[in-house]
């Protein structure tokens, strides 16, 4: 088990004050990078959604607003500017309270939604070693902190006392909690492949074999299934049925506003995050370059690889599935609340644990025949 | 006597839900009480005057040219057709002659309104199911009629263009060939929204099968228009009863198939809306080939003063059968003025298609019926 919170205790270890109050600080400074980190994620990401959304709608997007004079103009960076004016517009604004709302709940249902997304980056990698903690059950560590939100959702939901977030926090509990099972089964048959819960073994075995996505027939729909199924936990369309504008006003959020229903915009955004970091590091190869896909590249070719340019690598693949779910949202029209289950319920679930049965047969055979 | 459980706690109620007025897809000031047993409708009760301005009322105190202004407040999407139907009742009042160049821009007007609305309604509709992309295209090739629109007369939504007796403005010098390049432009986007939208797998399972409206079911609470015939009805005045010089021109009347699911659920009440479109396309052609040359003035005195009687008009809009009644005592003003509006009947008709669905297909249904509060509250 590796950890920054080690290496950054052994660091900071020549300063001679009760190793305790240096564990605290280890332990607070990548609490504060990644806090940082989400921040600007939720920065960006919200200018990257609008821009993708503008272009596909062929209009331009922000455009007016630049930093120190820089504009852009039609480009992708025109109104650059807007990523710090829309941060300082949501922290400012007005935090409205309604009269016959649970008060307390309200305050507390955003924070643990987003807690719900920081503890999770506790098990993500951004590259070989680059880890918070490389427990030996990261993949179930993620998959029960992902979990923690739908507290929050419900909690939001009832507390705003409006009937909408009430329906939004019911669809959203459901969605979130049926789509938690075809998540766990389909990285169940990455786990039953390669032997391990942890995070850095099941990197370790791609970067020995291939990919995951092309290890076998089983392992390539299991990809499709589970990046299906993360966009359904996130709420993104065309499954946003809990946040459907067109119905539900705003669903659970509707009674929030400002720095609060920021803090649920920045949890949505690292869930995008974090769900498409998973997929990447589970099924693509991680922080490996291209040329591990397969096993035919020369080893020459692997100069590629490393810490740093891990990030890199990581970090594009991320970036890729996060533009894939905007495209979604941009295309797709909304399913509806039952058809959401149906898919769950009725195709992926089957077809995860038919998947899963076939591909310990697979495994079985392939193992005995080399 | 004392009773242990009390029946009226435990039971299980149905949730009143109010819907609207602030309610960002009730396509305006539209409020729905919605009786629902969780997720299921029961009973939607459409609720309205929200947006009421006594037009009718309103009418009685001013004259016959004061009054084309307010109807095109009415139908605000197709303003064009409102004011059209209200010329033609006071034409018919007055039992006058109009030029043929006249009727011919009536047309060619009427018809890019009827697009106009059209891409509205199909965008909106889009909308109302999640997809936001294709209501944005919509509104780009809207945007071009509108720039005809200001092209010819100035004004872009309210345009106070058809006149009792005439139309405010000739066509504008290069308008006919603008329009011709409007029209090769927008036809192929047509196939672009069906690419997008009404092909798309998710859209049909959201729309097919939904809302469906028989056809004795829409006849009997009085449903026209692109409502009415994607439920398989021809019923079309601009074929039926033509009025203006729709006789002249070659079209068809669409209707609804069950393409995807039943003949009249929103599926079909959305795809009649893009064939029309289509349709609305050729009328324009053939009208711009053919427009006489001539004189738009009116050929009215500056005054208008009908002669004692009753009149009512009927008209085929964006959204069904518009009826004007006008009663007139002789005098400058209308005695009484009635305005039938087709999406008051067509809103009427939601809680017979959409009990018993879910809350998302109510607010697909009421995508689907294409209102405009406008309209209906007056």
């Amino acid at each position: 088990m590796t950890s920054i919170v080690d290496s950054i205790l052994s660091a900071i270890s020549f300063i001679n004050i009760d190793i305790n109050i240096l564990l605290i600080f280890a332990i607070v400074i990548p609490g504060l990078v990644l806090f940082i980190l989400m921040a600007l994620n939720v920065m960006i990401s919200v200018y990257f959604e609008r821009k993708v959304a503008a272009f596909m709608q062929d209009r331009l997007g922000p455009m007016e607003v630049g930093i120190f004079g820089f504009k852009g103009g039609k480009k992708f960076w025109g109104g650059i500017g807007q990523i710090f004016a829309d941060t300082v517009k949501l922290l400012t604004k007005e935090d409205i309270m309604p009269a016959n709302a649970d008060k307390v709940l309200m305050l507390v249902s955003p924070f643990i939604i987003v807690a719900g997304a920081l503890l999770t980056f506790i098990g993500i990698p951004f590259s070989d070693g680059l880890i918070v903690s490389d427990f030996n059950i990261g993949i179930l560590y993620i998959i029960a902190m992902s979990s923690v939100g739908v507290i929050g959702v419900i909690l939001a939901g009832w507390s705003s006392n409006n009937k909408w977030s009430l329906y939004g926090a019911m669809r959203s509990a459901a969605q979130i909690i049926s789509y938690e099972i075809p998540i766990g089964l389909n990285l169940l048959l990455i786990v039953i492949v390669c032997g391990s819960l942890q995070v850095s073994d099941i990197v370790q075995w791609q970067a020995d074999n291939r990919w995951f996505i092309f290890h076998s027939p089983f392992t390539f729909v299991a990809f499709f299934i589970f990046f299906i199924s993360v966009v359904a936990e996130t709420n993104r369309t065309p499954f946003d049925i809990p946040e459907a504008e067109s119905e539900l006003v705003a669903g659970w959020m509707t009674e929030f506003s400002g720095f609060k229903w920021s803090i649920f915009f920045m949890s949505e955004y690292a869930n995008m995050l974090i769900v498409s970091l998973v997929a990447s590091f589970v099924f693509l190869g991680g922080w490996l370059s291209p040329f591990t896909i397969f096993n035919v590249f020369p080893d020459s070719w692997l100069i590629l690889d490393g810490f740093y340019i891990g990030i890199f690598w990581l970090l594009i693949k991320a970036i890729f599935l996060v533009f894939v779910m905007m495209w979604f949202r941009w295309t797709f029209p909304r399913l509806r609340v039952d058809q959401l289950m149906y898919i769950c319920w009725k195709v992926f679930i089957p077809f995860s644990l038919a998947n899963l049965f076939f591909v310990t047969i697979w495994e079985l055979i392939a193992g005995s025949i080399s | 006597m004392f009773k242990i459980i009390d029946k009226s706690i435990i039971s299980a109620d149905e949730m009143v839900l109010n819907m609207g007025p602030q309610h960002p897809s009730t396509h305006g000031v539209l409020r729905l009480k919605i009786i629902t047993d969780g997720e299921i409708v029961s009973k939607v009760e459409p609720i309205i005057g929200y947006l009421h301005r006594c037009f009718e009322k309103h009418c009685e105190s001013l004259s016959y040219e004061q009054i084309v202004p307010f109807t095109d407040r009415c139908d605000y999407l197709a303003s064009m057709h409102m004011s059209h139907s209200y010329s033609m009742a006071v034409e018919k009042l007055l039992d006058l002659e109009l030029p043929e160049r006249v009727e011919y821009i009536r047309v060619i007007v009427a018809e890019l309104q009827r697009i106009a609305s059209h891409l509205i309604a199909v965008g909106v509709f889009g909308l109302d199911v999640g997809a936001i992309t294709p209501f944005t295209w919509t509104l780009r090739d809207r945007e071009r009629i509108l720039d005809l629109f200001e092209m010819l007369c100035g004004a872009r939504l309210l345009y106070n263009y058809v006149w009792p007796g005439g139309v405010s403005h000739d066509l504008p010098p290069k308008f006919i060939e603008e329009t011709h390049k409007f029209l090769d432009y927008f036809l192929p986007q047509i196939d672009e929204y069906n690419q997008i939208l009404s092909t798309n797998k998710i859209f049909i399972e959201r729309s097919a099968d939904v809302g469906v409206l028989p056809l004795e079911v829409g006849i009997n609470y009085g449903v026209t228009g692109p409502t009415l015939r994607g439920s398989g009805s021809t019923f079309d005045l601009r074929k039926d009863e033509p009025y203006s010089v729709y006789n002249k021109f070659d079209f068809d009347v669409p209707v609804g198939e069950g393409l995807m699911g039943t003949v009249g659920d929103c599926w079909d009440r959305y795809y009649v809306k893009v064939l029309e479109m289509k349709e609305s396309a050729k009328i324009i052609r053939q009208a711009l080939d053919s427009i006489p040359k001539g004189d738009v003035h009116e050929v009215l005195p500056k005054k208008i003063r009908p002669p004692k009687g009753e009149v009512y008009s009927r008209y085929e809009s964006a959204r069904g059968d518009v009826g004007f009644y006008i009663r007139s005592a002789g005098k400058n003003m209308p005695d009484r003025l009635k305005m039938r509006s087709p999406a008051y009947c067509n809103l009427s008709v939601l809680n017979e298609i959409s009990a018993g669905w879910m809350m998302s297909d109510v607010i697909a249904v009421l995508g689907s019926l294409d209102i405009v509060l406008g309209e209906i509250d007056r």
